[in-house]
């Protein structure tokens, strides 16, 4: 390969957050960052590469800030990248729909970045709602190449390619500011260069908005919107987990035929340890996450978020916390890890610790198979839904106690305020939607299962089949009576530590010592028989409050840097399980 | 007629006067573009009524009706 004649250049994609830097990173790239529509989507930085002409670009997706001195973690990371001036160009990513705002942040940036083009996104938006912009006018009052595009149309990218190569490589002045204030600075520009073309593009917006925030349908939407989309998991998930049952149940037959020359241990291993157990986490994970995923995402799309953390910031003030860390909670229902980091958007660093170590209380979607098959073991259908929902209920009310008692006594400090943009509606982008998140998260949950339950799957396996299974579960049998289970259960937890995913899998493989693999339907038969009505109860109880997997304590370890607050994470919703099924164990 | 910002009715127009309240706070509203000589619009508010969402520049901005109190606007 000759690299003689190649140009490189590195891009820095910066802007205010949720104008859609992501998306422009995506369609230069090729990459599939994922993007959504609300401040603080990005949270950490990504790279991405692009050829063309003989010129490798390595674009670089910042996280959407509003001033180059934030405080926030999120805005950190972007002011201290672009003050540095790292990249070859910058490139500031601007909202055509509200220019005025986006370039405050621009005339900042144009003052400490040699290389600068302006790209004015959304234009698509802009132009819909009335507005357009006169590029040529824009340029010449900021001194920097302006480019018009609409990344998710796809238009103007070309020019912006050449507008950037162009620039890179001279040298230029910085921007010395016209006027003592880049307020008054952005406002008479966006004046010169922006033309409203007679009506008001808003209006239709203002009216969605006045119904969903509204006083009196507002909360109560909320809540039929999250019921909504745990009952589609529940009830959705339920046949193509089935069919997904079914197809194991063909495979493990022909592999153990196929494998029937092998020592009667290694075919167990293969087969009943690392086939059965990776079989079981992706037909009980799969179905439920491939619908969670795209309703969720379809959410975040459309702009809800952000309105749900504005009509859930009065109960969370009330716990010490603020809106914002209402959205990360959501983002545990999918997974506590993503809630763990998208915990960076929240401004006051105890706010932040505190929604970091309460997270895991929400279930997230590995523990979602459990709650629902043990649900179904005594409310069958629609009853299962309500009894899940009931669950993500106990979660975030727990999750809410536990940071009011934290915020009350050992975080205690100054109340800190909440600001967050509303965003316009948008209209969600239903194809890439499915595709994506059916693609990314099938492979996620293939690659976690490979990962995490095929190691599981033996060591439970030569467990079972030697006395060390009995022997682990003796020792932990009076501590699980006292919480109203018993050892095999609790042996589960322990051995879900890697992945929340493998509780179920690893229950029954214990009381059954084999993989019940070639069997559909007995093991819910099974399951019912040997759960008692108590034991059930306290096992969905222990699902919601135990530590947390190891994934989400690693991250909580990279994003606080102190094992004392790791082991803060995992010894909370522990205690607070303990404490509750020792309860619920006398008192049932 | 001036009044602090808390008290504007939903719909309300006016233009900020003065912010008053602590460097951080009024830093972080700067950083929003909500200065003295902003148009603001009082558009939502929370049912209990502590969170309220302002709408100016083209954007549209909640905040604690806490903070607000110490925002001046001249309708």
């Amino acid at each position: 390969m000759e690299s003689s004649g190649e140009q490189k250049i590195t891009v820095a994609l910066a802007g205010n957050p949720n104008v859609g830097k992501s998306t422009l990173f995506n369609t230069l790239t090729g990459l599939h960052q994922h993007t959504g529509n609300w401040p603080g989507k990005t949270v950490g930085v990504a790279q991405g590469q692009l050829r063309r002409q003989n010129i490798e670009y390595t674009f670089i997706d910042l996280p959407g800030t509003y001033s180059l001195k934030g405080s926030s973690a999120d805005e950190q990371i972007a002011g201290e990248y672009i003050r540095a001036d790292r990249a070859d160009c910058t490139v500031v990513v601007c909202d055509g729909s509200c220019l005025e705002r986006s370039l405050i942040l621009a005339l900042q940036i144009l003052q400490c970045c040699k290389c600068v083009v302006v790209c004015v996104n959304l234009m698509d938006e802009a132009n819909r709602h009335g507005l357009s912009v006169n590029a040529k006018r824009l340029s010449r009052c900021l001194d920097a190449p302006v480019v018009l595009t609409a990344a998710g149309q796809r238009t103007g990218l070309e020019t912006l390619l050449q507008a950037i190569q162009k620039t890179a490589g001279q040298e230029q002045k910085l921007r010395t500011p016209t006027a003592s204030d880049p307020i008054e600075e952005a406002e008479r520009i966006a004046r010169a260069c922006v033309s409203r073309d007679g009506q008001d593009g808003w209006n239709f917006q203002r009216k969605i908005d006045r119904l969903l925030v509204s006083r009196r349908f507002g909360v109560p939407f909320l809540f039929l919107i999250l019921l909504g989309i745990v009952w589609l998991t529940v009830w959705g998930a339920n046949y193509p987990s089935m069919l997904l049952e079914r197809g194991a149940d063909a495979l493990y037959a022909l592999l153990t035929n196929a494998l029937s020359g092998l020592p009667w241990w290694l075919s167990g291993v293969l087969v009943d340890g690392i086939y059965a157990t990776c079989a079981r986490v992706i037909c009980v994970m799969l179905p439920p996450m491939a619908i969670f995923f795209p309703l969720f995402t379809i959410l975040e799309d459309i702009g809800y978020l952000p309105r749900m953390a504005f009509l859930l910031d009065p109960a969370m003030a009330r716990c010490g916390g603020c809106g914002k860390q209402a959205l990360t909670l959501c983002m545990g229902l999918g997974c506590n890890a993503v809630g763990v980091m998208g915990c960076r958007i929240i401004r006051s660093p105890r706010e932040r610790l505190s929604a970091i170590l309460t997270n895991a209380m929400v279930p997230c979607n590995g523990r979602f198979p459990a709650l629902i098959l043990l649900g179904g073991l005594f409310f069958p259908d629609a009853g299962t839904a309500l009894v899940v929902a009931l669950c993500v209920a106990l979660g975030v009310v727990g999750a809410m106690a536990i940071t009011a008692f934290l915020n009350k006594t050992v975080l205690r400090g100054q109340d800190s305020t909440f600001i967050m943009e509303l965003p316009p509606f948008r209209r969600p982008r239903l194809g890439q939607i499915l595709v994506r998140s059916l693609l990314d998260r099938s492979l996620f949950v293939a690659l976690r299962a490979l990962y995490v339950a095929a190691p599981a799957g033996m060591l439970l396996w030569i467990f079972t089949n030697t006395s060390a299974l009995d022997k682990l579960a003796a020792l932990l049998d009076p501590a699980g009576l006292l919480l109203g289970m018993n050892g095999i259960i609790l042996l589960a937890f322990v051995f879900s530590l890697p992945a929340n995913e493998l509780l179920i899998p690893v229950i029954l493989m214990a009381i059954t010592r084999t993989s019940l693999q070639g069997t559909s339907g007995l093991g819910q038969q099974l399951l019912q028989n040997w759960f008692t009505w108590k034991m059930a109860v306290c096992t969905m109880v222990f699902t919601l409050f135990h530590w947390p997997c190891a994934t989400t304590l690693m991250t909580v370890y990279r994003e606080t840097h102190s094992i004392k607050n790791t082991a803060a994470a995992f010894a909370l919703p522990t205690a607070v399980g303990v404490v509750i099924c020792a309860l619920l164990n006398l008192l049932l | 007629m001036e009044k602090s910002l808390d008290t504007l009715c939903l719909g309300q127009k006016g233009i900020v006067t003065g912010i008053n309240t602590h460097q951080t706070l009024c830093k972080r509203m700067a950083e929003f573009g909500l200065v003295p000589g902003t148009q603001v619009c009082c558009r939502y508010r929370t049912p209990g009524g502590s969170v309220t969402a302002l709408e100016f520049r083209g954007t549209v901005l909640a905040l604690r009706t806490r903070d607000m109190k110490h925002i001046k606007v001249r309708c």
